[in-house]
């Protein structure tokens, strides 16, 4: 065979969607592919999507893991709507992505795993690839992927089992050729990763050259596609997802309070790879404590709290139920720690691997008592790093917990990111008192004029031995106190304490028109995909205007105004309804809901229609 | 034992006491434990504001009040898990869990035998009272089968825990016991709590004379109690009685009562205590609530085993001289690329 001279096109952006069985090593071959892709330069999101189960059986609908990655010459803010390709390495991939797939766009599926077995366990009565239903719709390439990765690594000494799996090498060995990609950075990573099995390294490496000259030398392919360098502004960047930036901020909050970061957890998906990636910092003074429960994760970060340290913990929904009333206990005690909540699926145990934003009323005010806590939530997998820094800094400037949101979404999807340099971040301006500060006794409840935050003594410390608790405090002395006065003091001093921080807060950025029809508000995950339809219709001049919220509790003090100065509101939110409560109660507006609650990032396309819609 | 020595300044009891009124039910057995405990702090050798107290919830859990050294008296159950935090975030302290048998053994059961486990350098004392006080009298963990009490009307139907034998099955390292009312007894208990590196567990049989008075009256009443109280002391036989004439001795693995002035048995015959012994610990914490035999009071098991804290920092110590670094080298490690 001989080279073929495929047509070069450019195209601005590209969706792939690779699918397979969770054995198919589907998350490993985007996550190679968005490597790649980071470093040529274009802008990306990615969104994995796995099954709950660890092994559901080979070939069933339950098995499919996928991995969605947009890459664009452009900034985006999303990881797409519909994928331009699917990459099906079985009929179960195929049959549950097929419906999202963009009509006329590309196929390509492993011909091999289309045996009469896997058909009928994805529910076909027929061959898809046999028949014209796919191939009407879709430009379909069925390549035999076992086949040819058999046949290449047929002289090594290895199981067949191995060699069959590097199938996923020659999809992504293809993928490169057809989007016009070096092969060198993943064949070097996988000399590293298998640098004490050569031979798995070799068979990854020899299928990976496969797929990229079947793609050069058949006749099948007549067109590969470049998309150019995106116009980032200036910095040096890496790729990173949500979870990795939250333990990132925390740690980097930590190294500038000049404390150790005391992490307390217990697993639990999707938050377990905060935990992972901090248990591997005890170079960087680290302390990670798996506890015995999520109730002692976090009392294990109160105690350390107590005792000094910058404390954290990372949970899910159902994780953030149970410690509830240790949250409680942070309140009356006026401890600083930070709790992650990388919200997934719910109620109860829910969709564990899916993203959802319905923890937001749990978060402001899910506990017992008058218990208010600042809630702060990322809106990119890359901006989960400030909002750990900045939840840190509240939390000992404030003496407060604060929780920080997440998703799914974010935690495990990545995009490019600005490395930010630690000269340029804020001080966290954590102070212990070291001589008592009443008459003759340290008094623990004594406020800061500014924030209300009360002192804080640590063990330790000669001279300021003093008892806290969960009981009611005297005011100031931290005494326990019944005195119905009292209560209501402090009640009302807790609140007061919460709400100013809404003076921290910079002045609320509106993008797109600053007063007119309809404002799109958004908090949290659905960030790009509401930016990603505000920028749409704002190039279709619609007299819109979109803003995010960063801090959920306390709101900042300009949005009222803000909020006045359009006819209408829209809040798309992946929970039946929650911001648009709180709004409707705080400000008197009559916001409109777009609540759409299936465990994925609502689609830009989507919030676009219900604007339409709205102001027609 | 980690604790900075001082030998600068010598503390008092008054030092130890805060200017909070104490309220527990007077004669409560508590009023003792806090005495011996202001009484034997001065003379720990440790630095009076590395002293931590933590509890969770009850009667006995007001305790970190009224020392007037750092304490926290937190939420039901949790004081071992919130203990565990402060140890780990500073092992210079010398911490010390104040608990009863709903909140250590119920409610808190779980980080109670998890922290026993991973064997942190903290201290435990469990006021034992086998009852509900602070909810006003309902059966406890420890009550025994067929307590009456408002919530158990025809009697409980609970098996309850022996408090020495799930520290023991919990893996703990120092598991010792003793009574409100043996007051020199109980300084001593305390400072080999003291002095043990890992977690030690304390239990202390203590009188609630308004919900449960009396539950340990046959370990208390001048008459009876040295027939029932087996004192505890390492490498000596396990004598008792008012003139030490009868001991355990193992028949089998059965352990009896044997009277050594019977000419069939001589002190020879009688089980030596060893507290490095896991099956004689084990015996030990087995006997407590068997009829005819005595109760065992003092350290039942004490063993070296590795410590939490001492391991997890040997793991930072090392971790910092496999690998330097800060947070700038994490954020620039890996895959990087530069936009003009
Ligand atoms: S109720 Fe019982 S345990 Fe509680 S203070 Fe009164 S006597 Fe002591």
């Amino acid at each position: 065979m001989s080279e073929q001279t495929a047509e070069m096109k450019h195209v601005e952006e590209v969706i792939i969607r690779f699918a397979g069985d969770s054995g198919d090593g589907m998350q490993l071959t985007g996550d190679r592919f968005t490597a790649n892709t980071a470093i040529i330069g274009n802008d990306l999101s990615t969104l994995p999507d796995y099954p709950a189960e660890i092994r559901a059986p080979a070939g069933s609908l339950a098995g499919v893991s996928a991995f969605q990655l947009r890459f664009s010459s452009k900034d985006i803010h999303t990881p797409g709507d519909e994928p331009d390709v699917l990459v099906a390495m079985n009929p179960a991939a195929l049959k549950v992505h097929l419906k999202e797939i963009v009509k006329g766009g590309t196929i390509i599926v492993n011909a091999n795993a289309f045996t009469p077995k896997n058909l009928k366990l994805a529910g076909y009565e027929t061959n898809p690839l046999e028949d014209d239903s796919l191939k009407n719709l879709y430009t379909l390439y069925s390549i035999e992927m076992t086949k040819l990765v058999v046949a290449a690594c047929a002289d090594m000494d290895l199981s067949s089992k191995d060699i069959e799996r590097t199938k996923n090498m020659l999809a992504l060995g293809y993928l490169f050729w057809m989007y016009n990609r070096p092969l060198e950075n993943t064949k070097t990573w996988l000399k590293q990763k298998f640098a004490k099995k050569p031979l798995i390294a070799e068979a990854n490496i020899r299928a990976l050259d496969t797929g990229r000259n079947y793609g050069s030398t058949t006749e099948v392919f007549t067109t590969r596609y470049t998309v150019a360098k995106a116009q980032l502004r200036k910095g040096t960047y890496r790729n990173i997802n949500g979870n990795y930036a939250t333990a990132l901020g925390l740690a980097a909050a930590a190294e500038k309070a000049g404390r150790p970061l005391f992490y307390g957890g217990y697993p639990i998906t999707p938050a377990s790879d905060v935990l992972h990636t901090l248990a591997a910092w005890k170079h960087m003074n680290v302390r990670t404590f798996q506890a015995e429960d999520e109730i002692a994760g976090i009392a294990a970060a109160i105690g350390a709290a107590f005792a000094g340290n910058l404390a954290c913990t990372a949970t899910s929904g159902p994780g953030v139920a149970l410690k509830s009333e240790a949250l409680g206990l942070a309140v009356m005690a006026e401890l600083p720690i930070v709790v992650v909540n990388v919200q997934r699926g719910g109620p109860s145990t829910g969709l564990p691997t899916k993203t959802e934003q319905a923890d937001l009323y749990q978060a402001v005010y899910g506990r017992n008592g008058e218990a208010p806590i600042p809630v702060i939530a990322a809106a990119t997998p890359g901006d989960c790093f400030y909002a750990a820094y900045e939840a840190s800094r509240i939390a000992v400037m404030y003496m407060t917990p604060v929780i920080l949101l997440t998703d799914g979404y974010l935690g495990n999807g990545s995009e490019p990111w600005a490395i930010p340099s630690m000269d340029d971040l804020p001080d966290i301006p954590l102070k212990f008192v070291t001589e008592h500060n009443g008459e003759d006794r340290f008094l623990p409840y004594l406020r800061d004029e500014k924030t209300l935050a009360r002192a804080w003594a640590i063990p330790g410390t000669p001279g300021c031995e003093h008892r806290i608790g969960g009981l009611e405090k005297g005011d100031p002395t931290g005494d326990v106190n019944y005195d119905p006065d009292n209560h209501h003091v402090m009640i009302m001093r807790r609140a007061e304490k919460v709400n100013g921080i809404s003076r921290e807060l910079p002045e609320t950025k509106v993008y797109g028109k600053k007063s007119g029809d309809l404002l799109l508000l958004s908090w949290g995950g659905t960030f790009g995909s509401t930016r990603s339809a505000a920028e749409k219709l704002q190039s279709e001049d619609a007299s819109i205007g979109h803003v995010h919220l960063r801090w959920i509790n306390p709101f900042p003090n300009d949005l009222g105004d803000i909020l006045a100065k359009y006819d209408k509101i829209l809040i798309p939110e992946i929970n039946a309804g929650q911001l648009r409560t709180m709004i409707r109660a705080e400000y008197l507006v009559d916001a409109i809901g777009l609540n759409i609650v299936r465990g994925r990032p609502i689609r830009s396309r989507d919030i676009i229609e219900k604007v339409k819609e709205m102001v027609g | 034992m980690s604790e900075t020595l001082i030998n600068t300044q010598q503390l008092k009891r008054s030092d130890f006491v805060s200017d909070q009124a104490v309220k527990w039910c007077p004669g409560c057995g508590d009023y003792a434990i806090l005495a011996q405990a202001q009484k034997v702090f001065p003379d720990l050798g440790v630095k009076k504001e590395n002293f931590v107290f933590i509890s969770g919830i009850g009667c006995s859990s007001r305790f970190p009040y009224y020392m007037d050294t750092y304490g926290f008296h937190t939420i039901h159950g949790r004081a071992a898990a919130i203990a565990s935090g402060v140890k780990v975030a500073n092992p210079e302290l010398s911490v010390w869990i104040i608990t009863g048998d709903g909140d250590g053994l119920s409610i808190g059961g779980n980080h109670t035998i998890h922290l026993l486990r991973r064997n942190i350098d903290v201290n435990i004392i469990l006021f034992n009272n086998r009852i509900y006080g602070l909810t006003k009298g309902q059966y406890s963990p420890t009550s025994e089968l067929g307590k009456v009490t408002k919530s158990t009307p025809l009697g409980s139907i609970d098996r309850p825990f022996n408090p020495a034998s799930l520290a023991l099955g919990s893996r703990g390292s120092f598991i010792a016991r003793t009574l409100d009312r043996e007051t020199k007894h109980m300084q001593e208990m305390i400072k080999r709590s003291h002095a043990h590196h890992g977690t030690s567990f304390l239990e202390v049989y203590q009188n609630c004379l308004i919900f449960n008075d009396g539950a340990f009256e046959n370990l208390t009443n001048r008459d009876v109690k040295e027939d029932n109280i087996l004192y505890l002391e390492d490498g000596q036989p396990m004598l008792f009685g008012s003139k030490k004439t009868k001991g355990i001795h193992l028949d089998g693995n059965v352990p009896v009562v044997i009277d050594i002035e019977d000419d069939k048995w001589s002190v020879d015959d009688v089980l030596v205590h060893d507290e490095k012994d896991f099956i004689i610990a084990s015996i030990l914490s087995h006997i407590t609530f068997q009829p005819g035999l005595p109760t065992p009071i003092g350290v039942m098991y004490a063993k070296d085993v590795p410590v939490y804290e001492d391991l997890h920092m040997a793991q930072i110590d090392k971790a910092k001289t496999n690998r330097q670094g800060s947070v700038s080298d994490i954020l620039t490690a890996g895959d990087t690329w530069t936009v003009e």
